[in-house]
């Protein structure tokens, strides 16, 4: 029997398990496609036999649903799944190198699984290690700060089956390496105190939770605990953390006012799917202060009447996922979630947490909701937006780790206080992930309206060539602008800052981002799908000197067509790192415009390596001689 | 009452619900479509139908009609990027209209005449599909498939059937049949 050979009895067993902690709920299907999974390394056909007779789910969707996601196999990937973060700082850090030693200290081809069914190599995308990558995970853990010592532990260990729970904890460590802190991560604050202080803020009388509708629409607006909540939301001028920059309050107001169709319920969903490349300050968060998270949903829940609150965890947080769930328990022995938490009448509200499984559109809120109701995570068709018809079909918001973060402090010290710190424009402070060619990589808080150049300095970035700021969805600054500020009247960002020194080649940046969105694309819509495959190509050929100033054209023109055309932001953004680099980075591009005309992305020599690799020859002999001299 | 919207300036009315195509087709204008089709739930995402609404691009088989609008459909521009779009359904798959059975009675090949499509433009990407022939009565040719899901909403939504869905990601999206082989024979699917 080989290492992925179960009886199908015992994953009969394993599943029925699962699915009836899940109470026979087909929303939980990715949960319980990712338990399964937890127990069999992958998701075996008798599984889904038993998930169709369990579920009452036709299998083709059980199927499409798996296959969406990145972290679900329905082939054996071994009992070891290892997977080496791709992102540009861990290529900065060596990830390469240390991805072939681990293939060949297990005699393994990346990608492959090994003969004997042990254990297989592979990429993914930024695991948001980037302040101590390289970094990778082993069945879904993280481990962080790869050496090449590690890896050689990590090969033995495989090699001897030990299992993952016996090896060294130490791996298993991930740092917060908060280097600067304001409001948020230094936060003086005793769990269920913002509730209190938003309750003590509204007039005297008027205190029930607006969940006791009919009850509060007797009431002016504005009065009463949640109104007076609300107010004070609005009154900080708090806006999304998670890159747009919604009003916060305004997406709450809507929720709060929708219809509410019978049977139905109010929910508050926290976006933790960071999967934005370079991002890791919701995993600090999470890490350091979850209870001001979760106060912070239940103030929102409180201010709009809801009952029931998610949060959707990426599948790369996975390791945190026990210790939030013990917060989550905690809090409901100390009445902060619940029924009437904090003594307040009709305040019923719990935390449920669901984890992700390794696709980056599902950071997009209605691809998110879809996601959490158990199907493949597409965006949805909007209008109707989520806050009148999202979970279910039922009012939701959903709002960043750091934006309930923020919002527990309002409800706390006041929508004034607040208002108070930051910028006219941008109130508050933002939480930057910065990573890159600097010497002091991690986590700083800084109040909005920093500039890029303060950063820098406080970071101990030199020679400094280039800045992407929000990851690749956001935007390249090069040094003329290190002057520019952070914050939603100058740079937006969803807190990411990858620092890029002069030795960096900003073509060969640009190239890895393209591949992320190729490799994360929905594939809904055409435009997005083909797309970024194109776009891929042409990157690809530049890469390997075909291209000509035919290809920048061609580059401009998909743009532009993802931008019109695409279903979602994914698409929209999609070409942004190129057409950045190309306006501010020009000359790594025209390093590789070896060609006048154009010529074509074909390359017989190329096309040959396959038979190279067959043969184990990489001679002379075996490589022909390309007529425009490419890379042969 | 009746409301209208104008498309490339003529008045068009509809009724409350109604999307944009909808109308359009009421009023016996064509908008290019590939995903869309009258019987089924609008799906939105080959983006063939994609007009100017007040400026912004939006597919107009989920966009509902409302009073007022200022709609866009046949202009060089939109036409230019319909083009585009039909072209990347060409070399996403294998499309090699003169070695067809269906050509002539093929909506992609239709629409790409329509928009005057002369060549692929960009290069094949020649994946490999092998098609499924389990099944004594029906082929399922996959390298003609351009994900359109109309097979999956009519099985799903009105034959209630389920015996098609979309899996896998990204450039890797494709079709899969209700079986455990993933062949259409071992379902027993059966014509009519």
């Amino acid at each position: 029997m080989g290492f992925n050979e179960m009886h199908a009895e015992a994953v009969a067993g394993v599943v029925d398990r699962v699915i009836n902690r899940y109470k026979r709920d087909p929303t939980c299907m990715l949960q319980i496609l990712r338990e399964v999974q937890e127990s069999c390394d992958w998701i075996p056909p008798e599984a889904i036999d038993r998930m169709q007779a369990m579920l009452g789910v036709p299998r083709t969707k059980i199927e499409g649903v798996a296959g969406f996601y990145s972290f679900i196999y329905t082939e054996p990937r071994g009992k070891y799944r290892v997977l080496f973060s791709d992102n540009i700082t861990d290529r900065m850090q060596g990830n390469r190198a240390m991805m072939e030693r681990l293939c060949n200290n297990l005699w393994v081809e990346r990608g492959k699984v090994s003969e004997d069914g042990l254990v297989s190599v592979g990429k993914t995308a930024c695991t948001g290690l980037c302040d101590q990558g390289p970094g990778m995970m082993v069945n879904n853990y993280a481990i962080g700060g790869m050496s090449e010592q590690r890896i050689d532990e990590i090969a033995e260990l495989i090699r001897n089956k030990v299992p993952l729970a016996e090896w060294p904890p130490a791996y298993f460590k991930i740092e917060d390496n908060i280097r600067r802190a304001d409001i948020l991560l230094n936060a003086d604050f005793k769990p269920g105190e913002a509730l209190l202080a938003a309750r003590a803020r509204a007039p005297s009388d008027g205190l029930n939770a607006s969940n006791m509708r009919s009850w509060r629409e007797g009431l002016p607006s504005g009065i009463g605990g949640p109104g007076a909540t609300l107010d004070e939301i609005k009154r900080s001028g708090l806006r999304g953390r998670g890159g747009a920059g919604f009003t916060t309050g305004l997406k709450w107001e809507a929720c709060r006012n929708a219809q509410l169709k019978a049977g139905h319920q109010r929910i508050v969903v926290c976006n933790a799917d960071e999967g934005e490349p370079g991002t890791f300050k919701d995993r600090v968060l999470l890490s350091k202060c979850p209870d001001l998270v979760f106060e912070g949903m239940t103030v929102a829940a409180y201010a709009i009447g809801a009952t029931r609150g998610f949060v959707y965890l990426r599948g790369e947080y996975r390791y945190l996922l026990d210790h939030l769930n013990a917060v989550l328990a905690h809090r409901r022995r100390e009445n902060l979630l619940g029924k009437d938490i904090c003594g307040l009448p009709g305040a019923d509200f719990d935390i449920e947490i669901h984890v992700g499984a390794g696709a980056y559109v599902c950071g997009e809120e209605s691809a998110l909701i879809e996601s959490l109701e158990g199907k493949r995570g597409t965006p949805r068709n909007r209008p109707p937006f989520p806050v009148t018809n999202g979970y279910l079909d039922q009012p939701t918001i959903v709002n960043n780790v750091e934006t309930f973060a923020a919002a527990a402090m309002i409800a706390l010290n006041g929508g004034e206080w607040y208002a108070g710190i930051g910028t006219k424009h941008s109130s508050g402070t933002k939480i930057l992930s910065v990573s890159g060619d600097c010497a002091r990589p991690g986590i700083y808080e800084y109040p909005f309206g920093i500039s890029i150049r303060q950063v820098l300095e406080d970071c101990g970035a030199t020679d400094t060539q280039a800045v992407q700021v929000s990851g690749p969805s956001g935007v390249c600054v090069d040094a003329s602008e290190f002057d520019r500020i952070i914050g939603f009247e100058d740079i937006p960002t969803a807190g990411a800052f990858t620092i890029f020194n002069k030795t960096r080649d900003m073509f060969e940046v640009a190239r890895n981002y393209v591949h992320f969105f190729q490799h994360e694309s929905c594939g809904f819509c055409t435009p997005c799908r083909v797309g970024t495959s194109l776009l891929k190509n042409l990157m690809d050929k530049l890469h390997y000197g075909s291209g000509s100033p035919y290809d920048f054209a061609e580059i401009e023109k998909l743009n532009q067509l993802l931008q019109s055309m695409s279903h979602c932001g994914l698409g929209h953004t999609a070409c942004n790192p190129v057409l950045d680099t190309i306006a501010k980075f020009r000359p790594y591009y025209e390093k590789r415009m070896m060609q006048q005309d154009f010529t074509p992305a074909f390359d017989l020599d190329r096309e040959l390596s396959a038979a190279r690799q067959m043969t184990g020859r990489d001679d002379a002999g075996a490589h022909l001689v390309t007529e425009h001299g490419g890379q042969a | 009452m009746s409301y209208t919207f104008t498309l490339d300036g003529k008045v068009i009315p509809f009724a409350d619900g109604q999307t944009i195509i909808q109308a359009a087709s009421a009023a016996g204008v064509f908008i290019p479509h590939l995903c869309y089709h009258p019987e089924f739930k609008p799906h939105g995402s080959c983006k063939l139908c994609t007009v100017r609404v007040n400026g912004r691009h939006t597919a107009s088989c989920t966009m509902r009609a409302s009073a007022g609008m200022v709609v866009e459909s046949e202009t060089e521009e939109i036409n230019a990027e319909r083009r585009a779009l039909t072209q990347m359904l060409f070399v996403e798959g294998n499309h090699f209209c003169p070695s067809c059975e269906q050509s002539g009675n093929c909506q992609l090949q239709a629409t790409a005449y329509h928009l005057g499509m002369m060549s692929p433009h960009y290069d094949h990407f020649f994946p490999n599909r092998p098609v499924d022939a389990s099944h004594p009565e029906v082929l399922l040719e996959f390298n003609r498939c351009i994900l359109c899901s109309l097979c999956v909403r009519a099985s799903r939504d009105v034959d209630g059937k389920n015996v098609f869905a979309l899996s896998g990601r990204g450039i890797k999206t494709h079709l899969i049949v209700n079986a455990k082989s993933g062949a259409a024979g071992r379902y027993g699917l059966r014509a009519g």
